[in-house]
């Protein structure tokens, strides 16, 4: 036999399918079973033929090359699944809903009255120092208050087994395509598994994501057009823009496909004309959205756009300006936020954040940087960061240097030992650090995707699980065990 | 649909085309050369003029021997109308409308492009020239075949062929007007066995010699050939079986009144002519009048359905 649980070393860690060598937690039973009594031969067919559904797929990711311009590639998938037990997801459910209509709240204040600043909540100069708050926006409120329309939420276990939250992406968050994608390939690779357990369902996404679209059409009409703005094909997400289009119906535009009419109304240039667009499903970053407002130089985005926006000609999902709330210094202010709008404890914990601009806080972080992780405000994607316990000596003091020049733009947050789950190593299971990202959906009201995507760090001890960076993905099973 | 991805399965339709019709008439010539005696040298120029291509020739060679004009219009990716330039252009349409092209088509593209990237210099060689150009013009049928046979005969596939016959028409009236204007000796009664074989290549250089034979079964005469790649409606090269096509795919579009308008100018002037009077200057005059029309139908469907106004 392939799989031994017995040698699956867990010591230390906490595992999302074992709670110690050889003994899986309740809800994973069935499936550590099933895959003890697979051959190497059996082991081998299955990931080859995962590997050639995500061929026939075309689940890609794109990397750019300078001699064959842009290339497709596979992102690295593993066939072991990551189970989580219904109720606890429940909790997680109710936890991200509640975060992030505090955030909308809280974005939508920022821009208005401010209240939160008002009341001495958040420090003003904080908002000051904010890059991607947005002049532009102050006095609006898009309809229903809402600004971040699609979130996506990275959430970490550390080896106590508490979940918690350890950054909101709130501008284009991407990624749910590969959790649509996962779960079709794993209906392939373990049909048996489908059978046996109540796994839950996630392709209700697509049309959830239409319908919240779809109910800010500012036109009340029955079918409101609605279209996916891509920076094109270069991007590393234009298999997303494409699929997600694809899945709901909705045109793949770019740019230069859309015109803003003197009636501040948004077009699309068609074989048959102009036509209007109600929605746009914006997948490139506030400052290419519109070069008559932002970056000049910019011909990604379309000239005009924030002026049909403001009009309220159309609606555009994320809202400009609602990165102002993801920065990883807001995010430290979460709870905060979370009490003064809905007057309710956070469900979902921060990972504890140190903020270097508060003078004992910097002075914490600088002198215990060697166990740290110190994240830049404004950087996504796990770049610009330091990592104290991986990092040199050199490296913590020119870390220190740049926090000393600049405290409001960094937070350090303890290292955490993120949980494992076996992942397949040849035809062995060996434990590997992973992370989960979930969607929330918010419209006339705000729904959760079932589990999210799992991202994996495929190497050996590594916690970076970005896809630029070797991460790889699982898919995510929600076991509901009362069911069973 | 998107007028940009319109305009893109347009543009995919004409290179695709314009890289196998490359890829036949430097097959053709090469045929020819060996065919002809030492005494009456065609030589390789007139490959340079088909495609309008002199001045940016001759800025980067003196001579148009084999060699370099082989080398231009197969690997210079300077010469935007070179075997390569076409099959990569029609690779990046190809890969911005990846969603709406069935899958098989844009792998049997990439690979195409890869194999004419890699084995370009197949093509120097007089040895290795046909089965590396019979291979690029086999594949692009495929690739035809591949969407006449997948992708649904929608509106994009309307904009293909609408791309692939302008294409071809455009190429019908190239080879006919460089052939006839520098080649051929219009001395209609004493044909010789020379002009015989330059007529013979006119057709092959449009694969259309075998259907011509089944049609004329005379001698091969220029006034027959004029008459059978202007104006035989049932050979698919001919000048007006693809303005029929072009038409034919507009009714499946909407707002095509102008545009048919315009071929049906074109069309009529093509009706009257009398290919047994198209001789030297006339039928220069006469195929210019055409390639102009051909201009004016394609700024139409531009205006129409790509770059309108608001």
């Amino acid at each position: 036999m392939a799989i031994r649980w017995g040698n699956y070393k867990v010591a230390n860690l906490h595992d999302e399918l074992l709670r110690a060598s050889g003994k899986p937690r309740p809800y994973a039973e069935d499936l550590c079973e099933y895959l003890r009594n697979l051959t190497d031969a059996e082991i081998l067919e299955y990931k080859a033929g995962a590997d050639s559904a995500i061929q026939v797929m075309g689940i890609t990711f794109r990397v750019y090359n300078d001699e064959e311009g842009s290339i497709d590639r596979a992102w690295p998938f593993d066939i072991i699944p990551r189970l989580i037990d219904k109720k606890e997801w429940e909790n997680i459910e109710v936890g991200l809903k509640q975060r992030v209509k505090a955030l909308n709240m809280f974005i939508d204040d920022l821009y208005n009255d401010q209240n939160i600043i008002k009341d001495g909540v958040f420090p003003a100069d904080l908002l000051d120092k904010s890059k991607n708050f947005l002049n532009e926006c102050k006095g609006f409120s898009p309809p229903l208050g809402v600004w971040a329309h699609i979130c996506g939420s990275d959430l970490v276990r550390d080896n106590k087994g508490t979940v918690y939250v350890l950054e909101d992406n709130l501008r284009v968050p991407s990624g749910v395509s590969y959790m649509l994608e996962n779960r079709q390939v794993m209906k392939r690779v373990f049909p048996e598994m489908f059978e046996k357990l109540n796994i839950m369902p996630v392709d209700d996404y697509s049309s959830d994501l239409y319908d919240m679209l779809a109910a800010m059409s500012p036109r009340d009409i029955a079918e409101p057009e609605i279209v996916v703005l891509t920076p094109g094909i270069y991007n590393s997400a234009y298999f997303e823009h494409a699929y997600l289009a694809q899945q709901m119906g909705a045109e793949l535009v770019e740019g230069s496909d859309l015109v803003v009419g003197e009636d501040d109304c948004v077009y699309m240039r068609t074989i048959n004309g102009l036509s209007r667009v109600d929605v746009v499903y914006r997948r490139i970053d506030d400052w290419f959205l519109d070069p008559e407002v932002f970056n000049p130089e910019s011909t990604l985005g379309v000239p005009g756009i924030m002026r049909a926006w403001k009009a309220g000609n159309v609606a555009l999902a994320n809202a400009p300006g609602s990165g102002v709330a993801d920065d990883k210094v807001v995010y430290a202010f979460v709870p905060d936020i979370i009490k003064y709008y809905l007057n309710e404890e956070v469900i979902l914990p921060n990972v504890p954040t140190y903020k270097c601009v508060n003078e004992d806080e910097r002075a914490y972080v600088l002198e215990n940087i060697a166990s740290m992780v110190v994240k830049p405000a404004n950087e996504s994607g796990g770049y610009g960061m330091l990592i104290g316990p991986h990092s040199s000596a050199k490296e913590h003091d020119k870390f220190r240097k740049l926090i000393q020049e600049d405290p409001r733009n960094y937070v350090a947050q303890p290292m955490l030992i993120l949980s494992t789950a076996p992942t397949m190593v040849d035809t062995k299971v060996e434990p590997r650090h992973l992370d989960l990202r979930p969607f929330i959906l918010s419209g006339k009201d705000v729904k959760v995707t079932t589990g999210g995507l799992t991202r994996v760090a495929m190497i050996k001890g590594s916690t970076v699980v970005n896809s630029s960076q070797g991460g790889g993905s699982k898919d995510t099973w929600i076991v509901d065990m009362e069911g069973s | 649909m998107l007028s940009r991805v319109a305009n893109n399965l347009c543009w995919l339709g004409r290179y695709l085309e314009r890289a196998e019709n490359t890829a036949r008439i430097i097959n053709v010539n090469s045929n020819l050369l060996l065919d002809l005696p030492k005494s009456i040298s065609l030589g390789w120029e007139p490959i340079v003029d088909i495609l309008s291509y002199r001045e940016l020739f001759y800025s980067n060679h003196k001579e148009a021997v084999e060699r370099n004009v082989i080398n231009f219009m197969v690997a210079d990716r300077k010469n935007l109308g070179s075997i390569i330039s076409a099959l990569s252009a029609a690779r990046e349409n190809a890969r911005t409308i990846r969603e709406i092209i069935p899958r098989e088509a844009w792998e049997k593209i990439n690979e195409l492009y890869s194999y004419a990237k890699e084995n370009c210099q197949k093509a120097q060689a007089r040895r290795s020239r046909y089965a590396f150009l019979s291979e690029i013009i086999q594949c692009n049928q495929t690739i035809t075949g591949i969407l006449a046979g997948t992708m649904t005969h929608d509106e994009g596939y309307a904009f293909l062929r609408i791309g692939r016959n302008i294409e071809r028409a455009d190429m019908t009236t190239r080879i006919i007007d460089v052939r006839s204007a520098s080649l051929l000796q219009d001395t209609e009664t004493s044909q010789s066995a020379f002009e015989n074989l330059q007529w013979m290549s006119v057709l092959k250089s449009l694969t259309a010699y075998q259907m011509y034979r089944r049609e004329v079964r005379l001698r091969i005469r220029r006034p027959d050939v004029l008459k059978f790649l202007l104006l035989e409606n049932r050979f698919p090269r001919s000048l007006l079986h693809t303005l029929q096509q072009v038409e034919h795919c507009l009714k499946q579009l909407p707002n095509h009144e102008d545009v048919i308008m315009q071929i049906r100018v074109v069309e009529n002037h093509l009706l009257e002519a009398n290919p047994q009077s198209l001789i030297q200057e006339k039928l220069h005059d006469f195929i210019d009048d055409m390639q102009l029309g051909l201009n004016t139908i394609f700024d139409k469907i531009n205006e129409t359905y790509f770059y309108h106004q608001q």
